[in-house]
């Protein structure tokens, strides 16, 4: 086991929006976590990074406690995280968002950029350019490509085909699938999750801030209820 | 007002900050060598917006990482400024370090090493006063105008010690009198403002090496773009605040002292006088973008030097401050804020 979160709580300021939410992602897996709008997929990611601290519960990552650890601690443990939105540097370029994405290991860092710039050819020409100026499709490949500076072994991704256009989705998909090829599990959160599912080999529903379903993405795609309250039929 | 709107229809709105500042300093050209405008005010304003500019690059560099409006910026030139002078007048004199009018300056070397000094010293009082007073309201999750007000609270109280040691009264950096330079059109430059001019160009030049080549100035930018995304991308924001804090001590130490250089005096209220300015020349360039608070630095230095030929000089505050709300009815983002 890679990941594993058990019972979590987590919320900001006084509302808590998880409710003791238990999952886990195994090496080399990639996991879907569906769920409506505001149930707490978001939090989840940002209570495993460490950007929201965990009220109670579990986060072990291989071998270590995780839970309540800064995010550049937990970072330098190998998970890295794109954001839903706002998930690149707009005022820096592209060569220096992803040396951003190295920080912690610049020697890496070093090593990693021409693997990087091989992996996401577009970027290749656009290394000058500010990151505002990339299109929908082309900023969250950038997102991807900053990720995965620091080689990690997990990569949570927070609704990585929201706001793209259908073409791009494909896109960001078979870049996901060729990243796990690499050996790297991926955690995925997605409202509109049909396409996720697809390629993801298990799955997990998320409502009101609890796990209510777990399963693999063939019987969660194939499951009359879920098809029905969260895949839109 | 409806007029004014009427004019600002005519600037295209597709020009950028470029064409803005060209038109601008074109204009004033033309003026200038006119019989209109003194060039000799136009001139000597660039030297005082420098030294506003120098104040307000670490303001807007503090507003960019930290978010809020840090009101005691001006005292902080001010604190630094008596920093130096107590070094120049109490510390150095002891230690058989004196002088004045070093080649055509008014001062002397002492100075060259008392400049430094304060610039340390307002590093490490920014970053005191972060750990003492900042990061505990930031850490209970106050929003940004309880940091401001609390920021007011340290200018009164930075002035406050000022007094306690110094009075009330002006002071003087030891110093000789010097001749200004003459120049054609009746242009007099004081031989300091070349020392303001050149310390300010290392000073920039040194920042933007910084913020573009070296890797905690990128990991600045990053954290004034998106704190959240820097935090999970491994940056100890901690750290860039504490950064963010030293740049901005030392470059508001630099212009104090280049204030107190400048105008051969200082009294306890110069800072305070011109946190008006300061802010003004941040909102100009762009509110979070250091080099363009430098422009506006020296645009409000121009303007507010340029209007002395027509009103007494006691208006040049409410001149920066009529600078700041035009910019702000026309083009709210600054001339160099990026397009939301
Ligand atoms: N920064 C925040 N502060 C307070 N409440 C928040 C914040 N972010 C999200 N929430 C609330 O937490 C709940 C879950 O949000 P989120 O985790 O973003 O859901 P999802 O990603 O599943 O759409 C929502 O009710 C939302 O309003
Ligand atoms: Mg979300």
């Amino acid at each position: 086991m890679l990941l594993e979160v058990c019972d979590l709580d987590a919320g900001y300021g006084q509302t808590q929006i998880l409710h003791g939410v238990s999952i886990r992602v195994d090496e080399r897996e990639i996991v879907t976590i569906i769920g409506p709008n505001g149930s707490g997929k978001s939090t989840l990611l940002k209570a495993i990074t460490g950007v929201v601290r965990p009220t109670a519960g579990r986060v072990v990552f291989g071998s270590d406690s995780i839970a309540g650890l800064s995010p550049d601690r937990i970072v330098r443990k190998g998970i890295s995280y794109v954001p839903q939105t706002e998930n690149v540097f707009p005022s820096l370029t592209i060569q220096e968002n992803l040396e951003m994405g190295a920080f912690l290991r610049r020697d890496l860092g070093r090593e990693r950029l021409p693997r990087i710039y091989e992996m996401f050819p577009d970027l290749v020409s656009k290394r000058g350019d500010r990151a505002s100026r990339l299109s929908g499709g082309q900023r969250q490949m950038l997102a991807l490509a900053r990720a995965l500076m620091l080689d990690p072994t997990l990569l949570l991704l927070d609704e990585p085909s929201a706001g793209l256009a259908p073409m791009m989705v494909d896109g960001v998909f078979d870049k996901i699938a060729e990243i796990n090829q690499t050996g790297v599990a991926i955690l995925i959160v997605e409202q509109k999750a049909r396409r996720s599912l697809q390629q993801s080999h298990r799955g997990y529903v998320l409502a009101t801030g609890q796990t209510r379903l777990e399963d693999t993405g063939e019987r969660l795609l194939a499951n009359p209820e879920v098809r029905r309250l969260y895949l839109g039929g | 007002m409806a007029t004014l709107k009427q004019v600002a229809r005519w600037v295209p709105s597709h020009w950028g900050a470029g064409h803005l500042v060209l038109a601008g300093f074109l204009a004033l050209l033309v003026l200038a060598v006119s019989p209109v405008i003194k060039l000799d005010l136009v001139v000597n304003g660039l030297f005082l917006g420098a030294i506003i500019g120098l104040g307000a690059i670490g303001l807007s560099l503090v507003y960019g990482i930290l978010k809020f409006a840090h009101i005691g910026h001006g005292d902080f030139m001010t604190l630094g400024a008596y920093f130096a002078l107590f070094l120049l007048s109490d510390l150095f004199p002891r230690i058989g370090l004196t002088g004045a009018g070093l080649g055509p300056f008014t001062f002397g070397y002492p100075l060259l090493l008392a400049l430094p000094l304060a610039m340390l010293a307002m590093a490490v009082v920014a970053i005191a006063l972060d750990l003492g007073i900042y990061r505990r309201l930031r850490r209970r999750g106050v929003n940004p105008v309880v940091l401001a007000m609390a920021s007011l609270g340290v200018a009164i109280a930075l002035r406050g010690v000022v007094q306690i040691f110094w009075g009330g009264g002006t002071e003087q950096y030891p110093r000789v009198s010097k001749l200004f330079y003459r120049l054609p059109m009746d242009v007099r430059i004081p031989p300091d403002n070349l020392f303001v001019g050149g310390l300010t160009v290392v000073l920039v030049v040194a920042l933007y090496l910084f913020l573009t080549r070296s890797k905690m100035g990128k990991a600045m930018r990053a954290t004034s773009d998106n704190p959240d995304l820097a935090r999970v991308s491994g940056i100890n924001t901690e750290h860039i605040l504490w950064w963010t804090w030293a740049i901005g001590g030392a470059l508001a130490a630099t212009a104090g002292v280049l204030l107190a250089v400048s105008q051969a005096q200082l009294v306890p209220i110069m800072g305070w006088r011109l946190l008006i300015p300061l802010f003004a020349a941040v909102i100009l360039g762009g509110i979070g973008n250091p080099f363009g608070a430098l422009v506006g630095g020296l645009i409000i230095g121009v303007t507010s030097e340029i209007s002395t030929q027509w009103l007494n000089p006691s208006y040049k505050p409410a001149m920066a401050f009529l600078v700041m709300i035009i910019m702000l009815l026309f083009r709210p983002r600054g001339l160099f804020g990026a397009k939301d």
